[in-house]
């Protein structure tokens, strides 16, 4: 009995095997799918499960890693090229982008088993295997330490979701979404390539050891902060390099989606850190002000956008660049922060951006999968089409609430608490000693504050188009609710937004670990678990229990007062109106109807088309097209520019043999000459 | 936590449930005078509450639980509210549970619930209205988190009681900042309360409606808790208001005896008089704007807890 006990001793006290072993079962999980890869039976009552499992393991090995010792274990792995071996490495920030991805993608995948049916595409066997792989590259991503190991996992993860995204490689504008979004992951990936040749400062090591021990020159050090940004920018979709984020993510099956949208972008945020926070050694204000820039921007930007969507996944897509955006404001907060030599500051900054990234992997992949719950039960991705599912779908539209109201920030669920933490440490930018800094950045906080907002108005519109009101179609009288897996998936990821929401002490202790190990500072985390206040109960605190033990309190005395003084009686008629009799459900705001007062007031963001129909058309006719103006104003004319460059580069290509051996003839010259 | 705190928490609670329609009673009141109209008694607001309780709820077929829970949450969220206010003593249990901010985080959720219900049922105006409450909602948000700003930086705190505090130790320090915080704040109040001049509580005509479009299909104890709820937003916001800009009676922490609570209750009332006539001539002095004006109403709020700021950070610097 004893030696049994030590054993398992043994095996925890050492995450990193387990996780390892762990990533190896999901590609083993992925290739078992390839048995009998047309049936879906088996693939998804068999294997996705212990995907699911396998998840769920990983998250809670993760977590006992945070909340246990985080002194950081290292493996150097039996692969790779000789002399080139894979480093790994389990430190807190990498446990925590662990956990995030284990918690997260256990409720995705959960849903995932009742989510694929036959005939959609790729044959589920091979989704299966490139599911499992994607989720096993992720985590190689976080675990990776060498700059190899670290490549080749990210473009595994960047290939695997290129096929996902393609399942359905049938439709035109899902290939032409593919090629984009594999266009952009390289250019980024090349980006964050150079990034780490820089990093390696003239050693030519490339393990993250060796670079955390280089001496870059200011000039070096910022050229490699740069492409960073620029690479995991491309990747968590960062504007202006957003653009395949809103075409790749409604592409992709649901639980894709979800994946790609809740948990791949946080590689990009993971990776943003680990270079910024671990591997540089030095940071300057201004890079704290350009990632904040920056981040604010692509949130506004996203918010804005998300508002005017008439597609319901493309919203989403949206809101995940203003979500994005969020985490890279409380990122810049904080190098601002930590390079002014405010480190409690910087702590608390880097807090609220990390739990904005354990928030949106729940919320945004619980709202991704209720999007596919609908899909599957309407065949409908246009909001123009949908309406009132509440009282079809009572189970998907339940716990889509929560999602909306989480991701709406509101208290006291999980968006409002890395909201809040964002918000106070912006109070304290009035102490950045740099004269115009204390006073502009303040601003800032407004312009978050109205992002935040923005976003509430999206999800009202979101949620109010799809769940509530009369059904847009006469079809959607069939629509049927998700299945019970699917409700278990979805119900997984809305606990989570509440448990976060109402002890955000958790989250706060967990994260406190990270910002201990590359800040040397943590905010306040003494106090209970119920309860924050971050810098000093005194300044400012904040309890989600409370406040939800206290609106339930309400609540439920009220109703019985109201009762017991009053009565309970209801009388069902017809809907007031006004006492217009004859509504239909054609009279109730559309998609586009609640965009108009933000395309009105946001008008220079957006290129619009519009046709309105004369006041005398017989058969009217509204159409309206709106556009991204980077997309003509960056994108074609960069695709123009590499087009004439590729023409010109055509011309060598003469296709006679003579032209061709003019050139060999010419090399040979050349180098002759350069050898000499 | 004493059991003296708890009793002085809920009766602060009750008073605010309590009073909360009569203040609204005192506005219309005001508002009848300086109109010439003749006025409706100050119990107004309570009969009409009586009787709305007392009817049958016509609710339409299709409303969905959402929009028959909304009613309530509002209540609670509007109660609780009250609860964390600091509106007659500063040592309440429940002060420290929502900072300022979080506080308008509160109202948003209060906010959110009601666009979702005015949308529940699918008639044309529910919708229009819950669009047009976001909208004065996204827009109202910067310049209200600029106020706040204001006082974190005078007091060093968003908690309420801090601010309460802190001021209540140098009663006689103005600073300039604080002025314009408070145009601002004034405002914001008036826009996130559903009063002139971004919407007219009193209009018959549902174009023009924003809050009056959003809670047409409530009926009965429904509409009752829905009204009762805007009274006491009204009441919190007024509260709000008192302890970022005129803390003055409320009995701070340690000096909170039955006579200086019953200062402070006095106080709250004179305070309250005094606003509810200054809305009044507020409203009746302006017009209501235009749905579209209202991004311009706002920005000025905006603009002026910036200046605010701005005067605070380069005279204080």
């Amino acid at each position: 009995m004893l030696p049994i006990a030590h054993f398992d001793a043994a095996l925890i006290a050492r995450g990193l095997p387990l996780l390892l072993l762990l990533v190896a079962v999901w590609i083993g999980l992925g290739l078992i799918g390839l048995l009998r890869p047309h049936s879906v039976r088996f693939v998804a009552r068999v294997v996705f499960p212990l995907g699911a499992i396998t998840c769920f393991a990983l998250g809670a090995v993760a977590a006992h890693f945070l909340v246990s010792s985080h002194a950081p274990e290292v493996m150097t792995l039996p692969l790779g090229l000789p002399d080139l071996p894979f480093h790994a490495r389990l430190d807190p920030l990498a446990a925590f982008f662990l956990l995030l991805l284990g918690l997260a993608g256990a409720g995705i995948s959960t849903f995932a088993v009742g989510y694929f049916r036959s005939g959609q595409g790729t044959a589920p066997g091979l989704h299966c295997l490139q599911y499992h792989v994607f989720l096993a590259s992720m985590a190689l991503v976080i675990l990776a330490d060498d700059a190899y190991f670290f490549m080749v996992a990210w473009e595994t993860m960047a290939l695997s979701s290129y096929f996902l995204v393609t399942s359905q490689h049938r439709i035109p504008e899902i290939r032409r979404a593919g090629f984009l979004y594999l266009l952009m992951a390289h250019i980024g990936a090349l980006c964050i390539l150079l990034s780490f040749g820089v990093l390696q400062g003239g050693r030519w090591q490339f393990t993250f050891d060796a670079m955390r021990g280089a001496l870059l020159t200011p000039f070096w050090a910022s050229a490699a902060f740069l492409l960073a940004l620029i690479g995991f920018g491309a990747k968590a979709g960062l504007v202006p390099l957003h653009a395949w984020l809103p075409e790749a993510h409604p592409a992709a099956p649901s639980p894709v989606s979800a994946l790609m949208s809740g948990l791949m972008l946080k590689t990009a945020i993971y990776g943003m850190l680990r270079i910024t926070f671990d591997l540089l050694h030095i940071r300057y204000w201004w890079w704290g002000v350009l990632v904040l820039g920056v981040g604010l921007f692509s949130a506004l930007f996203g918010a804005i956008f998300a508002a005017v969507q008439t597609d319901m996944k493309r919203l989403l897509a949206y809101s995940s660049i203003e979500n994005i955006g969020i985490i890279f404001t409380g990122i810049g907060l904080a190098i601002l922060f930590a390079a002014c030599g405010l480190p409690l500051f910087a702590a608390l900054a880097l807090t609220a951006a990390l739990i904005h990234s354990l928030n949106h992997a729940f919320f945004k992949s619980l709202l991704f999968l209720a999007t596919g719950s609908v899909l599957h039960a309407t065949n409908q991705r246009s909001l123009g089409k949908l309406g009132g599912l509440i009282r079809r779908m009572p189970w998907v539209a339940t716990l889509a609430l929560i999602g909306t109201l989480a991701i709406a920030g509101l208290p006291p669920l999980n968006g409002f608490v890395s909201e809040w933490l964002l918000l106070q440490s912006f109070l304290f930018t009035p102490q950045i000693p740099h004269a115009f800094l204390n006073m502009l950045i303040p601003l800032c906080a407004a312009l978050l504050a109205l992002t935040v907002a923005l976003a509430a108005y999206v999800m009202v519109k979101f949620y109010g188009v799809i769940f509530l009101g009369q059904h847009r179609e006469p079809s959607l009288v069939h629509a049927h609710d998700a299945d019970w897996m699917e409700r278990l998936g979805l119900a997984w990821l809305a606990l989570g937004c509440i448990a976060i929401g109402v002890m955000p002490q958790l989250a706060l202790r967990v994260a406190g670990a990270v910002t201990g190990a590359l800040l040397g500072q943590a905010v306040n985390l003494s106090s209970p678990f119920w309860w924050i206040a971050p810098i000093a109960s005194k300044q400012a605190s904040y309890s989600g229990l409370i406040l939800l033990t206290g609106i339930v309190g309400v609540v439920g005395i009220t109703f019985v007062m109201v009762r017991a003084l009053a009565h309970g009686r209801i009388r069902r008629t017809a809907s007031w109106d006004c006492g217009y009799p004859w509504q239909t459900s054609r009279m109730q705001d559309t998609a586009e109807g609640f965009g108009q007062p933000i395309r009105h007031m946001f008008g220079p963001f957006f290129r619009m088309e519009r046709e309105l129909p004369a006041p005398t058309d017989t058969t009217p006719h509204y159409r309206i097209h709106i556009e991204d103006r980077l997309w003509r104003a960056l994108y074609l004319p960069i695709a123009r520019y590499v087009q004439r460059l590729a023409d010109w580069i055509g011309l060598l290509q003469g296709g006679r043999l003579a032209i061709y051996l003019l050139y060999s003839f010419l090399t040979l010259i050349a180098l002759l000459v350069f050898v000499r | 936590m004493s059991a003296l705190t708890m009793v002085r928490q809920f009766g602060e609670v009750l008073l605010a449930i309590a009073i909360a329609p009569l203040f609204a009673g005192w506005i219309a009141q005001c508002r009848a005078w300086l109109q010439n109209r003749s006025a409706p008694p100050l119990t107004q607001p309570y009969r009409m509450l009586r009787k709305l309780f007392h009817k049958d709820v016509a609710l339409a077929t299709d409303a969905s639980p959402l929009f028959r829970m909304t009613p309530y949450i509002l209540f609670g969220t509007m109660v609780l509210a009250a609860a964390i206010i600091p509106s007659v003593a500063t040592d309440l249990p429940f002060a420290r549970v929502a900072d300022a901010i979080a506080l308008i985080g509160l109202f948003a959720t209060a906010r959110v619930f009601l666009s979702l219900a005015a949308m529940d049922i699918g008639t044309a105006f529910g919708s229009m209205g819950a669009r047009r409450d976001m909208m004065i909602g996204f827009l109202a948000e910067p310049a209200l988190l600029m106020v706040l700003f204001n006082a974190f930086l005078l007091s060093g705190s968003t908690a309420l009681p801090s601010v309460v505090e802190a001021s209540t130790a140098h009663p006689f320090l103005i600073d300039p900042s604080l002025v314009f915080a408070a145009v601002a704040f004034l405002m914001v109040l008036l826009a996130e309360n559903a009063r002139i001049p971004i919407d007219n509580p009193a209009t018959h005509l549902e174009l023009t409606m924003i809050h009056e479009a959003m809670v047409l299909e409530y009926s009965a104890r429904h509409l009752a808790l829905v009204e009762w709820s805007s009274d006491l937003k009204l009441f919190n916001y007024a509260c709000i208001g008192f302890a970022l800009f005129l803390p003055w009676g409320i009995a701070a922490r340690g000096a909170d005896g039955a006579l200086t609570l019953g200062v402070a209750v006095i106080a709250l009332l004179i305070k309250l008089i005094v606003a509810g006539a200054a809305l009044a001539l507020i409203e009746s002095l302006s017009a209501k704007l235009r749905i579209f004006r209202a991004p311009e109403y706002l920005a000025t709020a905006f603009l002026l807890a910036v200046l605010g700021l701005l005067v605070h950070l380069l005279l204080g610097a």
